[in-house]
């Protein structure tokens, strides 16, 4: 007797519902598993992960300042993956745009600066991330050149760069040695939406790329070529599409969005340039991106959520002296689970008789 | 004299992790399956053989965690990959994601510690002949170990019927299965045989590249490995080249440091990863007439009864 996989005449939109759901609930109860694992009370790692953070308003500001760069980045990987272009490096551009964005807030520091210094930040970030994005594309479409591979090598360059800049020209020199550079001056920094509090306009603005993604993948043609072109190839050349101009485009509005999510990163909560402005940003992105079922709304609420787990595991890691590094098997293993349901879509599961399998003479 | 026999042994010890993760990664897509997850494998190699060796203070032993280690997780790959027929790219990342977590948690408590590295061959007479001695029979057992794996891979590949049965899986999953060979099986095997080298890889790190562990210690190896076997063509031969050409200028980058060049180190240390790139675009745009990779590399099977 054997357990097969039989293709089902099509896709299970039932299943394609519900697929997320039981994805977090087989994750759940696979941490709770862990959690005894490393000799911690399993309900009571649960609720410092998943419960304590909802209840009060600090954290759930926080879990809106987290989800900001998540979602941002995420739309724009959707956008990537549709149309079947895998940009693994929205990490390095996520970091070349914090570094391009910084560059005017680091030269007018000091300086009476008005209060165009920040819009002219976001345009630089945006611009830095889609140009580093289009690297792999345009290697990938003119060379032939993995883009899955020298997007993700360009992570590091970026790292390194960022690195250099802090360390060297860049670095505060009231800042006790410290590799940052100063703070920025207000005109410099991103508003805050709530006196007093962390939430800040980057979050509206993630909203706002929520709200344009939904407009351009439903409504549009652009977003209709994007689709066909990721999900039937063949079709899309018969109709007429462009798939290597859609890699080219897709990158640099991905790459643009990570970027853009960079600099609000620095300018709003970190409040300067420093080594380590992304906890793997852009790689989480890439869960939130399938968790949402490439779908802007579904990326929106996969965002809060992994938001909730870097709020969480900070939490549980205060209250019960969890290891960080829960957080990142949390979100690694849930993206499995993601993956694996979301094979039912298309597939059923089937049970082979051995009776029938020998009648059928195999091998 | 002694400062080429120096770079020369230090190019062998830089290029070695790369030799084993990429000769599995190459068995791997050879068998048809692309795994996204050598990084993920090698860094819980990394912390799990660095456990083996300080909880038995036997480095061989240590290896062999890194082995079982980089298995188990080859394993998980199989099951989404194979099993389940999920997307090979997107089950690649996960397991990369999952193994940084892993490797993080496993390592916490190893974090600070030392052991005592895999020591290096000695025969008396042999290792001391100038120049060729010490870099041919002066170097630790990972070495040896890699030569002797890349060579039995292209004599496996090559010159034996299992191998003629794996690459042709690679190229044509639907002709071997109407053959009669069970594809899914033979990619299994494959992929466990990717996981093992991608651990031991990893383990070598921490076992006698440096003494000790640090979170994040493969530092991109496994993505250079992957893009090695792409740079080899998908060949035995080249790949050995490749990873020790990498290994170079990985050396080059820690000396050129020592030296003094001008150049602020975050830019040399950015080397490997811009010649990654640049070889990557090379290669592919040479390639005219189509490319070497297995035919039926990356694509899902699932065999109609």
């Amino acid at each position: 007797m054997q357990l097969v996989l039989e293709k089902r005449a099509e896709r299970s939109n039932t299943i394609a519902l519900v697929s997320p759901l039981i994805a977090i609930g087989l994750t759940i109860a696979t941490m709770v598993i862990l959690f005894a694992i490393l000799g911690k009370n399993p309900l009571l790692a649960l609720h410092a992960y998943f419960i304590a953070p909802l209840t009060d308003s600090y954290s759930l500001q926080e879990i809106a300042v987290k989800a900001t760069p998540l979602v941002m980045i995420a739309i724009g990987l959707s956008l990537c993956y549709l149309a079947n272009a895998w940009n693994i490096g929205a990490e390095g551009q996520f970091l070349i745009g914090a570094v391009a964005g910084s560059w005017i807030a680091v030269k007018t520091q000091g300086t009476d600066a008005g209060a165009w210094v920040l819009p002219v930040m976001f345009v630089l970030a945006a611009a830095a991330g889609a140009l580093y994005a289009l690297i792999p594309a345009i290697c990938k479409v003119k060379f032939g050149a993995s883009e899955i591979l020298t997007s993700l090598m360009l992570v590091y360059v970026a790292d390194l760069f960022l690195d250099y800049l802090v360390r060297g020209p860049w670095r505060d020199p009231q800042g006790f040695n410290f590799p940052t550079t100063a703070e920025f001056d207000p005109v410099a920094t991103v508003p805050l939406l709530i006196e007093g509090g962390r939430l800040h306009l980057g979050s509206i603005i993630a909203l706002i790329v929520v709200a344009a993604a939904a407009i351009l993948l439903g409504r549009t043609i652009k977003g209709f070529e994007i689709r066909v072109v990721g999900a039937a190839p063949r079709a899309a050349r018969f109709g007429g599409f462009n798939a290597n101009q859609l890699i080219i485009l897709t990158f640099a509005v991905s790459g643009a969005l990570a970027g853009l999510a960079g600099i609000i990163e620095v300018a709003g909560p970190v409040g300067h340039l420093q080594p380590g402005i992304s906890p793997g940003y852009g790689f989480t992105a890439i869960i939130v991106a399938f968790l949402g079922r490439l779908n802007p709304l579904g990326i929106l609420i996969a965002g809060l959520f992994l938001a909730l787990t870097f709020i969480g595991g900070e939490q549980a890691q205060i209250a019960m002296k969890i290891p960080l590094d829960v957080t990142k098997v949390f979100q690694g293993i849930l993206l499995f689970y993601v993956l694996a349901c979301d094979s039912l879509i298309l597939y059923r599961f089937k049970l082979v008789l051995p009776n029938r399998q020998v009648a059928r003479g195999t091998g | 004299m002694e400062l080429v026999e120096a770079i020369i042994l230090a190019v062998l010890a830089a290029s070695t992790p790369l030799l084993i993760a990429a000769t599995g990664e190459l068995v791997t897509e050879r068998s048809g399956v692309l795994n996204l997850g050598v990084e993920g494998m090698m860094i819980v190699g990394a912390a799990c053989g660095f456990a083996g060796a300080w909880l038995t203070g036997s480095i061989f032993i240590g290896a062999l965690f890194g082995v079982v280690a980089g298995t188990l997780m080859s394993l998980i790959f199989a099951l989404m990959a194979l099993g389940l027929a999920v997307n090979q790219v997107a089950t690649g990342l996960a397991l990369t994601i999952l193994g940084v977590g892993l490797s993080g948690l496993i390592g916490a408590g190893f974090v600070g510690e030392r052991i005592t590295p895999a020591v290096h061959l000695y025969i008396p007479g042999l290792t001391d002949i100038p120049l060729m001695g010490r870099v041919l029979f002066g170097e630790d057992a990972f070495v040896y170990f890699s030569v002797a794996l890349v060579a039995s891979v292209w004599w496996f590949l090559y010159r034996t019927r299992p191998g003629l049965i794996l690459r042709a899986c690679g190229d044509n999953h639907v002709s071997a299965h109407a053959l009669g060979y069970p594809v899914l099986r033979i990619r299994t095997f494959a992929v466990m045989f990717g996981g093992a080298c991608a651990g031991l890889a990893g383990a070598y790190l921490p076992l006698a590249y440096t003494p000790f562990f640090i979170p994040g210690m493969t530092a991109g190896r496994g993505w250079i490995a992957l893009a090695l076997v792409v740079f080899s063509s998908w060949r035995p031969g080249r790949l050995v080249v490749g990873a020790y050409l990498f290994g170079a200028v990985t050396i080059l980058q820690l000396h050129a440091q020592g030296w003094g060049v001008g150049i602020p180190s975050q830019f040399m240390s950015a080397l490997p990863y811009l010649a990654t790139v640049i070889v990557l675009v090379l290669l592919s745009r040479a390639r005219t007439g189509g490319s070497t990779a297995p035919a039926a590399l990356g694509t899902v099977f699932v065999p109609d009864r």
